[in-house]
C-alpha cells in the first residue's frame, strides 16, 4: 500500500491539499508531509481515503441539490406525486458499490497495519516515557538519557519502546509516525525512521491534564555521523561537568543545595554530580537542547531564567515549584550552570 | 373538568391541573416531553456558552482569557452536557411527545416511570453542574475529558471533586435514561393502535425501539465503569490503580462499550426524525422502508462491534486493530443506504422548502461529510494520524451538530404547531436556518484542516506558526454567526408563543395518526383509537389512491376515559439516589455525616416506592371533548 497506491495517489494530490491547507510547504506538525517510511505508509492510506471520501461527498451534494431543485413544488401543481414503496434493483445497487469501495481501502489497511507495527532488524531502541508535562528519553543500549529532545540518526529505524510514568499520554511525531499512546504500567513497542537529517516537531496527543496543552517535544534526526560523535560527547559528560566558570560553578552549588537554596537536586539530575533526583528531566545536556520545558520556550538565557523562578506561569500545574525566593543572582548562576551542560 | 377517581390507597393523590404542582406531579407523556425538551434546550444553550468561550480562548495563539484548568473544564463540562444534557433529553423529548401519538397509544406503558425518568434527569443534570459554584481552580468542575479515563481521574491526578461530580451525575443520568430505554420498549411492543403491525409503524418509532434496545445492551457497561471510578475515588478500590496492578486499557474498554454505541443513540432517532419530515414535505412516501428498518436495526446491532476504534492507539496489535477496522468501515453501508434512500425519497416529489424540510435537508448534507470522515477514522494506520486531533472534532461536529442538531430542528418546526398550538414563524424559521447552516460550516468544516495540520484536541493553547491561526480565527467567527442563528430560533420561538393558538390540526398534510388529533392533542390522545391498516394510513385517507380503507374508525368509548392519576412518588424517588450520591460525595470530602447521608437517601427512595406501590388508585375519568 505504501508503496503502490498511496504513493501514487500521494503523489498526485499531496501538492495540491498542501496548497489548499496553507499555500506554503513550511508547517512543521502536519501529517501530510511524512518524512519516514511508517509516516508515509499512514498518509498515503489516509490520502486515500480523504480522496474517495471527497468524491463521494461531491457526488451526493451534487445529487442531493439536484433533486431539491429539480423536484421543488412548483405553483400551479396539482394532485400528489406517485407513492413509491421502493426498488430493489436500486438498493442493491447502492449497497454493493460502498462494499467494493470499502474492500478497495480494506486491504491495505490490514497490509499498512501489519507493516507499521513491527520495527525492522538493526533498529536503535529508544525508551520513551511520558511524565506529567514532558518526555524522557532513553537509550538502554547506549547508556544515554535525556529529556524532551530525542535525538536519532537519520535513515536508521528506531525502535520506540513507549511507556507513561504516570497517567495516559500519547507520542506524536506527525511528519515521522502517527500515534501511541503512553501507557502506565504498560510498554508498547512501535517504530519511526526519519529519512532525512532535520527537526521534527511532536506534541502529546491524549490529554492528560492541566498542562496537555504544553507537552511538545523535537526529534531532532543527525546523520550517522553526527549522532555517534553526540554520542560520544554524551556519554562523556557522564564524568560531570568538569572545569566551570566562577558564575557556573555557583550555579552547581546552588543547584546542589537543599532547601532553601535551589534544591534542584530531589528533582533533577545531573549525570557525575550529586544531583539524583527522578522527578523532572534529566537535565546533563540541556545545554544542548533548543528548546526547555518540554518544546514551548526557546532555550535561551532569559526564558530559562524566567522558567526557574516561575514554571507555573508558563506550565499550569507543573510539579515543578517556584523559585522567585532566589536573589536575581543566584538566578543567574543557576542559569550560567545549566547552559553549561553541553 | 375532570373526575377524581376514588381513593382507594393510602396517600390521596394530587389532582391539579393547572400551575406549578401540575407539572412537578404530572405523568402525561406530553408534559414530560415539553419538560424535557425545555430542560434540555436550557442545558443546550449552557453547553453553547462553554463552546463559545473555548472558541473565544483559541481564536488567536497564546490566548490567556481563561486558565489551562477552566478551558479543561470547559471542553469536559461542554461535551458531558451536549451529549447527556442536551442532545440525549432533547430527542428524548420528542420520543416522549410523539410516541404514544404515533402508535395511537393514549400514554406510554408506564406513566410514572417516564415521570421518574425526567425528574432523575433534571437532577442528575444540576449535580454534574455543581461544581461551577465552587469555581474551576481547584478542580471541583470535571476536568478530565468527557470520557473521563483512569487514571487521569484518580484521586491521585484529579484531587477536586470534579471526577465526583461527574461520575455520581452521571451514574444517576444513567438510571433514568435505563428506565425510559425499557418503558419505550415496552409501549412499542404493547400499546400499538390495532392493525399497526411492527411493519406498519412510523420509521420514527423503529429509530426509538432500537435506540432503546442499544440504551439498555450499552448503558451496563458505562454504569459498571462510573461504579469502579466511584470506588477507586471514594473507597480507595484499586480497579484502576496501575502500582496495584489495577488496568487504565480495562475502563476504556468499558466505556467505549458504551460510548461507540452511545453515538448511534444520538443518531438514530435523529435520522427517524428527518425520515418523518422528508416524506412530509416533498410529499413522498418514504422510499424503501423495510431497507431503513432493516438498516436502522443492523446499524444498531453494528455500534457494538467497533468500540476499539476509538483505542486504535493503545497498542492492541494490528490484528486487533485490522479486525475493528473491518467492522467499523461495514457501518458505512448501512449508513450509505439510508442516505440514498431518503435522497430518493425526494425523488419525484414535490418539495416545500419549509424550515422543517430546509433542516431536513441540512442534515443529510452535514451527515454525509460527518459519515465519510468517519470512514476515513476507520483506517486504523490512517487514523493513528487522525486520533485526537481536530479531525475526529470535525467528524463529531458534522455528526452531532450537523447530524442531531440539525434533525432537531427539522422536528422542531415540524411539531411545534402539534405541541404548542401555533405554527413557527417562517420568515423567522429561514434566518434561523441559513444562520445555523453558514455559521456551521464556517465554524466547523476549518476543523478538517487544523486536524490535517497537526493540531491535537484539547488543547488550551497553542504556538503560532504551525499554519493554525487562520483556521481557528475563522472558526471562531463562525460561532458567532451559529450564535445569532440558534438567538434568532429563541427570538420566534418567543413571538409564536405570545401568538393565538390557532394552528390546524394538519398543517403540512401529514402521514402520520398525531396529525389525525387536535393541536394540541387533548389530554387523552385518542377519543376513538383508530384501525390502521396500511402504512401512512392517515396520508392515504386523505389521499386515497383506491385505498380507501387505510384508516378505520370504530365505535367511540362507551364511558369517559380512565388516565393514570398524578402522582409526586416519581419526584420523591428521584430524590433518594441523588442524596445518596450527595452522601458519596461527603464521603470524599472525609465529612463524619457522609454515612447518615447515604443512607438517607436510601430511606427516601424507600418511602418513594412504598408510596409509589401504596397511593391511591388514583387516576383520573375524562369525557372526551372535556379537558385538554
Ligand atoms: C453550539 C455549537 C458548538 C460549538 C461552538 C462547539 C465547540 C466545541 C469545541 C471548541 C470543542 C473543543 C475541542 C477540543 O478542544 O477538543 C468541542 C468539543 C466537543 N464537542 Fe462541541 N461544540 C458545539 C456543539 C456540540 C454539540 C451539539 C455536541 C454533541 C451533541 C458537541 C460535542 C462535543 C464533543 C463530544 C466534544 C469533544 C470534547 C472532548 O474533547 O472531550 N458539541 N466543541
Ligand atoms: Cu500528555
Amino acid at each position: 500500500m505504501r508503496t503502490r497506491l498511496g504513493g501514487a495517489v500521494r503523489a498526485a494530490l499531496l501538492p495540491l491539499v498542501g496548497a489548499l491547507l496553507a499555500g506554503c510547504s513550511t508547517l512543521p506538525q502536519t501529517p501530510l508531509d511524512p518524512k519516514g517510511p511508517v509516516a508515509q505508509t499512514q498518509t498515503g492510506l489516509l490520502l486515500y481515503t480523504l480522496y474517495v471520501a471527497v468524491g463521494i461527498g461531491v457526488g451526493v451534494t451534487a445529487a442531493l441539490l439536484y433533486v431539491v431543485f429539480r423536484f421543488r413544488a412548483r405553483p400551479g401543481q396539482v394532485g400528489v406525486p406517485l407513492q413509491i414503496r421502493g426498488n430493489h434493483t436500486l438498493e442493491i445497487i447502492w449497497t454493493i458499490i460502498p462494499i467494493l469501495i470499502l474492500i478497495s481501502v480494506a486491504f491495505p489497511t490490514v497490509e499498512a497495519a501489519i507493516s507499521t507495527s513491527a520495527p525492522p532488524s538493526g533498529a536503535l531502541t529508544v525508551r520513551a516515557t511520558g511524565y506529567r508535562w514532558w518526555f524522557a528519553f532513553e537509550y538502554p543500549e547506549l547508556g544515554i538519557v535525556t529529556a524532551n529532545e530525542l535525538r536519532i540518526p537519520a535513515g536508521r529505524p528506531v525502535r520506540l519502546e513507549i511507556t507513561s510514568n504516570d497517567v495516559i499520554h500519547s507520542f506524536w511525531v506527525p511528519k515521522l509516525a502517527g500515534k501511541t499512546d503512553m501507557i502506565p504500567g504498560r510498554i508498547n513497542v512501535t517504530w519511526m525512521q526519519a529519512d532525512e537529517p532535520d527537526v521534527y516537531l511532536g506534541q502529546c496527543a491524549e490529554f492528560c491534564g492541566d498542562s496537555h496543552a504544553n507537552m511538545r517535544f523535537r526529534v531532532v534526526a543527525m546523520s550517522q555521523a553526527d549522532f555517534d560523535a553526540w554520542v560520544t560527547h554524551r556519554q562523556a559528560m557522564k564524568q560531570g561537568p568538569g572545569q566551570l566558570a566562577e558564575a557556573a560553578a555557583a550555579g552547581k552549588a546552588l543547584f546542589e543545595s537543599p532547601a532553601p537554596g535551589g534544591n534542584c537536586l530531589s528533582c533533577h539530575t545531573v549525570d557525575g554530580t550529586p544531583a539524583q533526583g527522578k522527578v523532572g528531566p534529566n537535565l546533563t545536556d540541556v545545554g544542548q537542547r533548543s528548546t526547555i520545558a518540554a518544546g514551548i520556550l526557546e532555550n535561551d538565557y532569559e526564558s530559562l531564567k524566567a522558567w526557574v523562578k516561575n514554571p507555573t506561569d508558563f506550565k499550569p500545574g507543573t510539579t515543578m515549584p517556584s523559585h522567585a525566593r532566589l536573589s536575581e543572582k543566584d538566578l543567574d548562576a543557576i542559569v550560567q550552570y545549566l547552559q553549561s551542560l553541553k | 373538568m375532570a373526575t377524581a377517581a376514588k381513593t382507594l390507597g393510602i396517600l390521596p393523590r394530587p389532582t391539579a391541573a393547572t400551575g406549578f404542582w401540575s407539572w412537578v406531579a404530572t405523568v402525561d407523556h406530553k408534559r414530560i416531553g415539553i419538560l424535557y425538551g425545555v430542560t434540555a434546550f436550557f442545558f443546550f444553550l449552557v453547553g453553547g456558552i462553554e463552546a463559545w468561550l473555548m472558541r473565544l480562548q483559541l481564536a488567536r495563539p497564546g490566548l490567556e482569557l481563561v486558565t489551562a484548568k477552566t478551558f479543561n473544564a470547559l471542553f469536559t463540562m461542554h461535551a458531558t452536557t451536549m451529549i447527556f444534557l442536551g442532545v440525549m433529553p432533547l430527542l428524548a423529548a420528542f420520543m416522549n411527545y410523539l410516541l404514544p401519538l404515533l402508535i395511537g397509544a393514549r400514554d406510554v406503558a408506564f406513566p410514572r416511570l417516564n415521570a421518574f425518568s425526567y425528574w432523575i434527569y433534571l437532577f442528575g443534570g444540576i449535580f454534574i453542574n455543581v461544581g461551577w459554584l465552587m469555581g474551576t481552580a481547584a478542580g471541583h468542575v470535571p476536568d478530565s475529558g468527557w470520557f473521563g479515563y483512569a487514571n487521569l481521574t484518580s484521586v491521585e491526578f484529579s484531587g477536586g471533586l470534579g471526577p465526583d461530580f461527574w461520575t455520581l451525575g452521571l451514574l444517576l443520568l444513567g438510571i433514568g435514561t435505563l428506565v425510559s430505554g425499557f418503558n419505550f420498549i415496552v409501549t412499542i411492543l404493547n400499546m400499538r393502535a390495532p392493525g399497526m403491525s411492527l411493519m406498519k409503524m412510523p420509521i420514527f418509532v423503529w429509530t426509538i425501539l432500537v435506540t432503546s434496545a442499544i440504551i439498555i445492551f450499552a448503558f451496563p457497561s458505562v454504569t459498571v465503569a462510573l461504579i469502579m471510578l466511584m470506588f477507586d475515588r471514594a473507597f480507595a478500590a484499586n480497579f484502576f490503580e496501575v502500582a496495584a496492578g489495577g488496568s487504565v486499557v480495562f475502563y476504556q474498554h468499558l466505556f467505549w462499550t458504551f460510548g461507540h454505541p452511545e453515538v448511534y443513540i444520538l443518531i438514530l432517532p435523529a435520522m427517524g426524525i428527518v425520515s418523518e419530515v422528508l416524506p412530509v414535505h416533498a410529499r413522498k412516501m418514504l422510499f424503501g422502508y423495510s431497507v431503513m428498518v432493516f438498516s436502522t436495526a443492523l446499524i444498531g446491532f453494528m455500534g457494538f462491534t467497533v468500540w476499539s476504534h476509538h483505542m486504535f492507539t493503545v497498542g492492541m496489535g494490528p490484528v486487533v486493530n485490522s479486525i475493528f477496522s473491518l467492522t467499523t468501515m461495514a457501518i458505512a453501508v448501512p449508513t450509505g443506504v439510508k442516505i440514498f434512500n431518503w435522497l430518493s425519497t425526494m425523488w419525484g416529489g414535490q418539495i416545500r422548502f419549509t424550515t422543517a424540510m430546509l433542516f431536513a435537508i441540512g442534515f443529510i448534507a452535514c451527515f454525509t461529510i460527518g459519515g465519510l470522515s468517519g470512514f476515513m477514522h476507520a483506517s486504523a494506520p490512517s487514523d493513528a494520524q487522525q486520533h485526537d486531533t481536530y479531525f475526529v472534532v470535525a467528524h463529531i461536529h458534522y455528526v452531532l451538530i450537523g447530524g442531531s442538531i440539525f434533525a432537531i430542528f427539522s422536528g422542531i418546526y415540524h411539531w411545534f404547531p402539534k405541541v404548542f398550538g401555533r405554527l413557527l414563524d417562517e420568515r423567522l424559521g429561514q434566518w434561523n436556518f441559513w444562520l445555523v447552516f453558514a455559521g456551521f460550516h464556517t465554524f466547523a468544516f476549518p476543523f478538517h484542516f487544523l486536524g490535517l495540520l497537526g493540531m491535537p484536541r484539547r488543547i488550551y493553547t497553542y504556538a503560532p506558526g504551525l499554519g493554525w491561526e487562520f483556521w481557528n480565527l475563522l472558526s471562531t467567527i463562525g460561532v458567532f454567526v451559529l450564535a445569532a442563528g440558534i438567538l434568532v430560533f429563541i427570538a420566534n420561538v418567543v413571538v409564536t408563543m405570545r401568538k393565538p393558538m390557532d394552528a390546524p390540526a394538519d398543517p403540512w398534510d401529514g402521514r402520520t395518526l398525531e396529525w389525525t388529533l387536535p393541536s394540541p392533542p387533548p389530554v387523552y390522545n385518542f377519543a376513538v383509537v383508530p384501525r390502521v391498516h396500511l402504512r401512512d394510513a392517515f396520508w392515504f385517507h386523505k389521499h386515497p389512491e383506491g385505498k380507501e380503507q387505510a384508516l378505520e374508525y370504530g365505535e367511540p368509548h362507551p364511558g369517559p376515559i380512565h388516565l393514570p392519576g398524578q402522582s409526586l412518588m416519581p419526584v420523591l424517588l428521584a430524590l433518594g439516589p441523588t442524596v445518596a450520591a450527595t452522601g458519596v460525595l461527603f464521603v470524599r470530602m472525609r465529612e463524619s455525616f457522609a454515612v447518615p447521608v447515604i443512607v438517607a437517601g436510601f430511606v427516601i427512595a424507600l418511602l418513594a416506592l412504598w408510596g409509589w406501590a401504596f397511593e391511591g388508585e388514583g387516576g383520573t375519568l375524562i369525557e372526551p371533548g372535556e379537558g385538554s
